[in-house]
């Protein structure tokens, strides 16, 4: 079994960076670690490389006499120089870097917005979808529209579980929120993780672009069953998102009104 | 022919009874018993590492639940942290500290015990759990999930009182040290030629008194929480859950460091003797240990970059992150340096010496990754940091103290490790580490998200995680090999001689094992190197090249 499991292709495995390709911001961050990785493999080159050569060089049986050297102040000072310098690089191209991944751009698809609150990430025109995604053990619930308070019960706006459905080529704002534990917010090629914790509101973005299915899971340890966890964003045409938005909204209402025309009736009959 | 003139005085060597292990106070002793406990620790953590490695040996597999998956998690981090690697540098530090300073004991020997024996005390409160419910909120234990709604078992209340008892344990130990480095050094060793371990050993105690009553208070108000009415960290009556990781990784990142600098202090005192040069950039070397410990203060937040935090702190604790990268990159390139044209000898603690090296620059190098926080949005919580931190603790702190069981044991013993098998032990544990913990990069950045218990067989995760598996089994049998080596070498071993390796610090100078007394006469110190100006003296003296115990078997390979 471990031969045909060594053998079998490894799907959708990354070797060398992280996931990305479904949203600006996750694309953003991978050419930043790419980055970071070039600077990364150069210092490990350089490191391991005399490190090795050293020890391979340097043997007893080749050398006989060690050269009884203290240190060298300038030798010290410029490997001290070197690696501040390395470091204000890597600090300048993530600071160029971060307007891109944490500010949403404009939505191109052309759908009805909504509109945003003040402490949410909002693209330059303000026009974007608010989700209100909110963590429990152990599933993820989302309900669609910006009201992300407790009034979205009596607003009767639509919600979903475990798989997110969404507009390509939208700026979608998350709106998180956790009724339990700690969980944390994450599918990879959509873009950072985010915490959601109890007490407070985060915020996340995306903009999908491509329609197609995506896969994350809860990355902060929330009980047992934090292994399934998981998370589906189903992207789509943004036709086919208002008509499931609208029959996911006449279901629940229908829903709705069957547990109360249940509970009306067992009432009546006294068992409630 | 002249020799290194050392312990002449009889001593009466009668077999030692079990009473005189519980109630010595003699640090010799204690440092074998910290030793021998946190190795009995590490045991029962590598055991429940392996158990983990199992379960995600395939996907979809049903040998654990997520309870107990979640405890040995749990189990595994509080056993390394708490009860291996933080105290076994303790046991180096008791067993050398006072020889290397030249001293005859630590300042207060009787708190010595003390610590001791509430460690022992700590590591029985937390593994009784096994016998009804351990915790599972992992060795964070982030409220809520640690709270009494979501984790109502005594076993978190365990953790709670394991960390108060490790915690006194180490904040006593720490204080004896600092006592004993401040008030107890030989005439003559100022602090321009304290040994470098010693100096490692100072700042992890300066860390410890830093660090721990934080943790302390933290706990302690998470006790309150779960059994007294509080509510410093329940969300519904205005509590804040990021207080406590704000409390707990004030003290998690200094931990971090408390762990690796003693390692970093091994490093320093074996490359000088086995490269047969002086350890190039003394200063540099001890002034990056003062200047990491005062950094590590100041960057717990990287451990928050996903939580409810202002984007500006999390600028300022990427700066702080990088900065920390400056003193650690100079011990390295110091440690290169002292390689650098030297005449090495090939022995098996310098072997896990340049395996330190080796695999902690890669850990270095993973952190800053790590410390951008836009790309630890991708990599937080995920394989990816399971792999940096292993490649940090395990390289920088494990390596070093196989590397000092290599080193010292002759001193602690009287008799060498047999070398055929440290080097066996070495490439397995090397080899293994590496086929463990690489593929765990890819993992992360796969998308798989740390402590999960199982996952789908399509996501791409199950050759790695097999790999991850095998190399975790090759690593174990590497530790294995070097206890059986240690074991069997008590017995069969070959007699060292006061200083085998021709070391450079003092407590070469006296007899393998030290007498109670450590030394009779103790030297004046002259320089940082004060065996080599003794062996030096005694060759100007008497015209005769020092030999040592051993150390000449390996020039002739």
């Amino acid at each position: 079994m471990g031969c045909t499991l060594l053998l079998a292709p490894v799907a959708s495995a990354n070797f060398i960076g992280p996931k990305a390709g479904g949203s600006p911001n996750a694309n953003q961050i991978s050419s930043l670690y790419h980055i970071i990785l070039y600077i990364a493999a150069f210092v490990f080159v350089v490191v391991e490389g005399t490190l090795l050569y050293s020890v391979v060089k340097f043997r007893a049986k080749r050398v006989r006499h060690a050269a009884q050297i203290h240190g060298n102040t300038r030798l010290e000072v410029g490997w001290t120089v070197a690696a501040a310098l390395i470091l204000v690089a890597i600090t300048v191209v993530t600071f160029v870097k971060l307007p891109s991944i944490i500010t949403p751009p404009n939505s191109s698809a052309a759908i009805s917005y909504q509109s945003a609150s003040v402490n949410e990430p909002t693209p330059p025109n303000g026009k974007q979808l608010t989700i209100c995604v909110t963590g429990r053990q152990f599933i993820w619930m989302y309900s669609y529209g910006a009201a992300c308070d407790k009034h979205r019960w009596d607003a009767k706006l639509p919600y979903s579980y475990q798989q997110m459905v969404v507009p390509v080529h939208t700026t979608v704002v998350l709106v998180i929120q956790s009724i339990d534990v700690i969980h944390s917010w994450w599918v990879p090629a959509l873009g950072g993780k985010v915490d959601a914790v109890p007490g407070y509101t985060t915020y996340t973005w995306f903009k999908a672009l491509h329609t197609g299915l995506f896969h994350g899971q809860c990355a902060q340890l929330c009980g047992r069953q934090h292994a399934f966890m998981t998370a589906q964003v189903k992207v789509v045409a943004p036709g086919q998102y208002a008509a499931w938005l609208k029959q996911q909204g006449v279901a629940i209402n229908a829903a709705n009104d069957q547990v109360g025309t249940l509970r009306q009736m067992l009432t009546r009959e006294g068992q409630l | 022919m002249p020799q290194v003139v050392t312990d002449t005085v009889f001593v009466p060597r009668r077999r030692l009874r079990w009473i005189d292990w519980v109630t010595t106070t003699d640090h010799k002793r204690i440092g074998i018993m910290y030793l021998v406990l946190t190795f009995v620790f590490f045991i029962l953590g590598g055991v429940e590492a392996l158990l983990m490695r199992v379960q995600l040996s395939v996907p979809s597999n049903t040998l654990l639940s997520g309870e107990h998956y979640n405890e040995l998690l749990t189990m595994h981090g509080t056993t390394m942290v708490f009860l291996f690697v933080v105290p076994v540098m303790a046991g180096f530090g008791n067993y050398f500290v006072p020889l290397m300073i030249g001293a005859r004991d630590m300042a207060f020997p009787r708190l010595n015990a003390l610590s001791f024996w509430l460690l022992l005390f700590g590591g029985v409160v937390f593994y009784a759990t096994l016998f009804w419910q351990p915790p599972e909120a992992g060795w964070w234990s982030y409220p809520p999930l640690s709270s009494i709604q979501f984790s109502p078992s005594g076993g978190q209340d365990a953790w709670i009182f394991l960390i108060h008892l490790t915690g006194i344990s180490s904040l006593l130990g720490a204080i004896n040290f600092y006592a004993t480095i401040a008030n107890m050094r030989a005439p003559g060793m100022s602090w321009g030629r304290l040994p470098l371990f010693v100096w490692a050993i100072l700042v992890y105690a300066i860390l410890l008194i830093i660090a721990l009553p934080v943790v302390a208070a933290a706990v302690t108000m998470l006790l309150a929480d779960r059994h007294f009415g509080t509510h410093f960290f329940d969300p519904v009556a205005h509590g804040s859950p990021v207080l406590w990781q704000h409390l707990f990784w004030f003290f998690g990142h200094p931990e971090v460091y408390i762990m690796v600098l003693p390692g970093f202090g091994i490093i320093s005192e074996v490359i000088p003797v086995f490269s047969r040069k002086p350890i190039f950039g003394y200063k540099a070397v001890a002034a990056s240990t003062a200047v990491i410990a005062f950094l590590a203060t100041l960057v717990w937040a990287h451990h928050m970059f996903a939580s409810p935090v202002p984007i500006v702190v999390l600028g300022f604790f990427m700066l702080s992150s990088f900065l920390i990268g400056i003193p650690t990159g100079v011990k390295i390139f110091n440690w290169i340096a002292t390689l650098w044209r030297g005449s090495i000898l090939p022995t098996t603690a310098l072997y896990f010496c340049v395996g330190m090296i080796a695999i902690f620059t890669v850990g270095g190098i993973t952190g800053i990754f790590l410390a951008v926080f836009p790309v630890d949005w991708q990599l937080n919580d995920t394989y990816f940091v399971v792999a940096h931190f292993h490649y940090t603790i395990f390289g920088g702190a494990i390596f070093p103290v196989f590397a000092g069981i290599y080193y010292w044991f002759p001193k602690m013993s009287g008799r060498f490790l047999n070398e055929r098998l440290g080097k066996i032990s070495f490439w397995l544990v090397f080899i293994g580490f590496n086929a463990t913990f690489l593929v765990q990069h890819a993992l992360g950045l796969s998308g798989m998200p740390r402590r999960i218990y199982t996952y789908e067989p399509n996501l791409g995760w199950s050759t790695y995680n097999l790999i991850s598996t095998i190399g975790a089994f090759m690593l174990g049998v590497g530790v294995l090999v070097t206890i059986v080596n240690v074991a069997r070498s008590l017995k069969v071993g070959a007699i060292a001689g006061p200083d085998p390796w021709k070391g450079n610090t003092l407590e070469w100078f006296t007899t393998s094992p030290p007498p109670p007394n450590n030394f009779d006469v103790i030297p004046r110190v002259r320089s940082l190197e004060p065996m080599r100006d003794i062996r030096r003296q005694i060759e100007r003296q008497t015209g005769a090249t020092q030999k040592t115990g051993g150390g000449e078997r390996f020039l002739r390979a």
